[in-house]
Formats: structure tokens, C-alpha cells, sequence
């Protein structure tokens, strides 16, 4: 997709600086880029996903200027933060809600690629950088909410780290290395700190490299063929940075609505006690993002299980282009596979409820003892497992797709698009 | 380098990959080296260690009473057992057991060579992920762990749920009749 260069330089000056620096050649190339010009909504995700990186840097170096990372005295930090420091009340939700909203938006972004077939070749390794973009964003949103320091941030960083004491024969020491000491404590809250200032630039480092990958091997888009001519195309600016500004508009209305009237509607009032290593909250759970993977983690009675199989909830998504076979890659013309998609998307929800609630307690009301959450998340879990193994790989062979249009072009005009 | 410098006429390697060889070895050292301080710098520092023992005085506890004590920025649980919870541990089939433990076995002799099963001294973390078990609670009258659902008994033996080994017993060592040193 990167062809040769649009760019012409009309000033002096600007071929003077053309000649020596190509920079501005270079960004209008950049955003010239050719995009297939079916793209519809669920597209915008990538640029509302760059924009919350953004508030969250933006949002975070300014809070580390008035955050204390000691065990003493974080809690009582963060809480100055809100009340006494100018415009503290709106940075600190901003960033906190920020978190939840990136989530939202990366699970979309993925949702999106995984409907229309957005991993599929040459398109994998794509994929994978935003596989480990998703990893690095799970790491640091586990770092910075232990940074309040409150009964959630406490025990849900003991609970976490204890998945490394799961490791036969070098699991204790690891996890003592891991966090400094015998226990969640002073030297773990450091390091935490020190390491959630790291990865953001790590996150921006993969996301470079996500953005030249996609710019190489050029956008997917919702029928999934690729632009066989330039009619196909529209340059990125104006028509997708217009459309993009439109989808952020609307994004910022919902991330506002939280900010400014339900700032804690998605934390835990725990987190409002300080941390107490001597008292467990009776119900704990994690931030709602990570749900699903709680719920995966408990729906097992066997510990080590228990970490391996949500870790490999994660791992499976790295090897998705190679588990799903079949040639078409958008949905929309794989009248089966799309249904077991939709149920994917039900079993990710339903796992995530199952998260949030206690394992023992019962979900559906059926039968003499009805059903507990345990036995919902298991089900769930093993759907979530068969949807990449086998059901992907047996319907790329097996299904009978829909006719894909012959370009994007006719499909567009013909109102298929 | 072409193949043929890989050898000198009599089919023996050179000294020129003997150096390159020694060189490479020298700078993996190097950077071993250089790598041990910067992994090493996040294991438990020396004052971390140091706090790493305390005294409990025993007779503080009454019967029925439990005494939680901070050791290593976790709890000790001291918990001063009644006669039925005593009977109730002695009465389990130790073969039946996820962790096979007898409860005589969960205690240190005192300096008269003899264990006081009424003082049961253990860390109270939940063998799962590390939470603090509620006491009598659970399925079996001893501790319930809130976090994922563990049940142990009045010997703090895990009995039900995710959790694999029992309640940790914590090194400790009678310094008097009624006073116990932990770590």
C-alpha cells in the first residue's frame, strides 16, 4: 500500500526543508494513506483507541507529579489529588476512567476484527502486535490500579501475583523476587509505579509498529476483499480522519457522562478503605475488563488449571489467523460461522457476569438446586475454547460461504457494501 | 569469512576463531555480569529480611479466642482451640486428605517435649492466591477463604474448594512456657 510519493512542495522554504528532512512529505503521505472506502464505524475504533492512549499519558504524567508511591502514604495522595490539587477532581477520573474506556474500546477493535476476519492473511502479524499491545494494556491497567492503594488495589495485586507462586518448583521464589519481600508490600508498590510509568511508552512503541503494519499491508474492510483499483480507495484525510472526529465526538460524550456523573460507577467501594494486609474484602474482583478471565480462572478447582487456562484464553488469540481456515474472510458471507461468532460474544458476556459474582451462589434458577456460577462459567469457558478450537478450523473447511462481491467498488454502488 | 578460513591446511580450526570464539565468551560474561546486579536489585532487600522474626506471647489467648499477628507483612493466626474443635481434627481420616497431614503433626513440642494441642499456630493466607481465610466459618467450623471458596478445617487443613496445600505452619520455637518465636 505505500506507494510512491503524492507530495509536492509549492514554497521555497518548503522544499528546502523537503530536500533535507522529508518530514512533512512523510506525514502527508502518511495520511494520504489509500483506505478501502467501505469502511463503516466499527472502523473508528483505531483512532479513538490512539486518542485514549494519549489521554491516558497525558492524564498520568501530570497525577505522578502529585501521587506519592509509599505504602503510607499513597491512599492519602490520591485523595489530595481529588479534593485539594486545582482540576485534581477532573484529572484523576479522567485517568481512572480512562482505563475503563480504552478497554471498552480495544475490546470493539477487536470484536471488529474478529467479525470481519481482520487477522487473515497477509494480515497476521498485524494482529499479533495488537495482540501484545492488548497484553501490555492488561499488565498496565493491573499496575496502576494497585497505585491507589485501597483494599481492592491490595488484595487484587495479592491475588494476581500469587498466579506465579502457582509455578512447580521455582514459583515461590519468583514471586518473592517479583515483589520484593515476603508479602505485597512497600518495594512492590515502588516497582509498580516505577513500571506503570514504563509501559504506556511501551504500548506507543507497539503501536507505531501496529500502524506501519497496517499501512503496509493496507486496511480490511467490512466484505473483506482487497481494493483492486483506485476507485476502492479514499485517501485517509479528510474521509476517515472526518468520519474518525464524528466517532470520537461520540465516544468523549459517553466518557464524559462517566467522568463527570459516574466517576465511580465503575470501581469498587472497597477501594476506598486503605489497604489492610490482616483483612480480606469479603467479595473481590477485579476491574470489569478483566471479568471474563477471573471467571475462566475459577471456573477450575485445580489452581495451576486455573492459571493455565487463563492464560491460554489469552494465547489462543496469537494463534487465531492459523486456526481459522477459511478462505473468505468477513462474516458477512459465512452464514453459519457468523452465528457461532454471536454466541462467542454472548459466552464473553456471560463469562464476564459470571466474574462478578461468587462461584457458589446460583445464577439460573432451574432445577432442585439450581445453577451456580461455577457451572455457568464452565460451560461458557468451554464454549469460549471450541469457538478457536474446533469450531473455527472445521467450518473454514466444511461451511458453504455466500458469493463475495468482485470489488469494493460494485459492492458500494449495488448496496452490498 | 569464507568457509575455507574455518580451517588451516593441517584441517585444525584457526587462531583467529579461537579469538573470535574468546571474545564472544568474554562479552557474554560482560553482560551477565552487568545483568545479575539489575535482576538481583528486586529480590527482598536486606532490612526486609532483617524484620523477618517475631515473638508471640501465648497467654494471651483464652480459650475459643483467636490472636492474628503481622509477620512478614502477613498474618500469623494463633488460635486458642475448644475441646470439640480438637476431637473434630483428631476424628478425620488423614488418608482422606487432599494434603495428608495428622493434626499432632501441625504443632511444635514446647521445651518439655510435649504439644499443646489447644494452641494451634499457623499463617493465616489462604493457600490459593494469598487471601485471608475467615475463622470459624466454612464447611467444616474451621476457616472459610472469602475469595474463591476454600474450606479448611479446625486443623486449618484445606478440606474443600480450589486451594492445594493446607494452612502453612510457620517455623517457630518455644522460648518459654507461654511465649513462641516466629521465624
Amino acid at each position: 500500500m505505500s506507494g510512491h510519493s503524492t507530495y509536492e512542495p509549492k514554497y521555497a522554504a518548503e522544499r528546502w526543508l523537503d530536500k533535507r528532512l522529508p518530514i512533512v512529505r512523510m506525514g502527508v503521505d502518511f495520511m494520504g494513506f489509500p483506505s478501502p472506502r467501505n469502511l463503516n464505524y466499527w472502523y473508528a475504533f483505531g483512532g479513538i483507541l490512539t486518542m485514549c492512549l494519549m489521554i491516558q499519558i497525558i492524564t498520568g504524567i501530570i497525577l505522578a507529579m502529585h501521587y506519592t508511591p509509599d505504602v503510607n502514604i499513597a491512599f492519602d495522595s490520591v485523595q489530595r489529588i481529588r479534593r485539594d490539587v486545582p482540576f485534581g477532581w477532573l484529572l484523576q477520573p479522567i485517568h481512572a476512567v480512562g482505563a475503563s474506556m480504552f478497554f471498552l474500546a480495544v475490546y470493539i477493535h477487536m470484536f471488529r476484527g474478529m467479525f470481519y476476519g481482520s487477522y487473515k492473511n497477509p494480515r497476521e502479524l498485524l494482529w499479533i502486535i495488537g495482540c501484545l499491545i492488548y497484553l501490555a494494556m492488561m499488565a498496565t491497567g493491573f499496575l496502576g490500579y494497585t497505585l491507589p492503594w485501597g483494599q481492592m488495589s491490595f488484595w487484587g495485586a495479592t491475588v494476581i501475583t500469587g498466579f506465579f507462586g502457582a509455578i512447580p518448583i521455582v514459583g515461590e521464589s519468583l514471586q518473592q523476587w517479583l515483589l520484593g519481600g515476603y508479602s505485597v508490600g512497600n518495594p512492590t508498590l515502588q516497582r509498580f509505579f516505577s513500571l506503570h510509568y514504563l509501559l504506556p511508552f511501551v504500548i506507543a512503541a507497539l503501536v507505531g509498529l501496529h500502524i506501519w503494519a497496517v499501512h503496509h499491508v493496507g486496511q480490511n474492510n467490512p466484505i473483506g476483499i482487497e481494493p483492486k483499483s483506485k476507485k476502492d480507495t479514499l485517501p485517509f484525510h479528510p474521509f476517515y480522519t472526518m468520519k474518525d472526529a464524528f466517532a470520537i465526538a461520540v465516544f468523549l460524550m459517553i466518557f464524559a457522562l462517566f467522568v463527570f456523573y459516574l466517576p465511580d460507577a465503575l470501581g469498587h467501594a472497597d477501594n476506598y478503605q486503605r489497604a489492610n494486609p490482616m483483612v480480606t474484602p469479603p467479595h473481590i474482583v477485579p476491574e470489569w475488563y478483566f471479568l471474563p478471565f477471573y471467571a475462566i480462572l475459577r471456573a477450575v478447582p485445580d489452581k495451576l488449571l486455573g492459571i493455565i487456562l487463563m492464560f491460554g484464553a489469552i494465547a489462543v488469540l496469537f494463534v487465531l489467523p492459523w486456526l481459522d481456515t477459511a478462505k473468505v474472510r468477513s462474516m458477512r458471507f459465512r452464514p453459519i460461522t457468523r452465528w457461532f461468532f454471536i454466541i462467542f460474544l454472548v459466552m464473553c458476556f456471560i463469562l464476564g457476569w459470571c466474574g462478578a459474582n461468587s462461584p457458589d451462589d446460583v445464577a439460573i434458577p432451574i432445577g432442585e438446586h439450581g445453577m451456580t456460577f461455577k457451572w455457568v462459567s464452565r460451560i461458557a469457558t468451554l464454549y469460549y475454547f471450541a469457538y478457536f478450537i474446533p469450531i473455527l478450523p472445521v467450518m473454514g473447511w466444511i461451511e458453504k460461504t455466500k458469493p463475495v462481491p468482485e470489488s469494493i467498488t460494485k459492492a458500494v454502488l449495488s448496496g452490498d457494501a | 569469512m569464507s568457509d575455507t578460513d574455518k580451517f588451516d591446511e593441517n584441517g585444525e580450526p584457526t587462531r583467529r576463531d579461537f579469538i573470535y570464539i574468546a571474545t564472544g565468551a568474554a562479552a557474554a560474561v560482560g553482560v551477565g555480569a552487568v545483568a545479575w546486579p539489575l535482576v538481583s536489585q528486586m529480590g527482598a532487600a536486606a532490612d526486609t529480611r532483617a524484620a523477618g522474626s517475631i515473638e508471640i506471647d501465648l497467654s494471651k489467648v483464652s480459650e475459643g479466642q483467636q490472636l492474628k499477628v503481622l509477620w512478614r507483612g502477613k498474618p500469623v493466626f494463633v488460635r486458642y482451640r475448644t475441646q470439640k474443635e480438637i476431637d473434630a481434627a483428631d476424628a478425620v481420616d488423614v488418608a482422606t486428605l487432599r494434603d495428608p497431614q495428622a493434626d499432632d503433626d501441625r504443632f511444635v513440642a514446647n521445651p518439655e517435649g510435649k504439644i499443646n494441642k489447644n494452641l494451634l499456630v499457623m499463617v493465616g493466607v489462604c493457600t490459593h492466591f494469598g487471601c485471608i481465610p475467615v475463622g470459624e466459618a466454612g464447611d467444616f467450623d474451621g476457616w472459610y477463604c472469602p475469595c474463591h471458596g476454600s474450606h479448611y478445617d479446625t486443623s486449618g487443613r484445606i478440606r474443600k474448594g480450589p486451594a492445594p496445600l493446607n494452612m502453612e505452619i510457620p517455623k517457630y520455637a518455644y522460648i518459654s512456657d507461654t511465649v513462641i518465636k516466629v521465624g
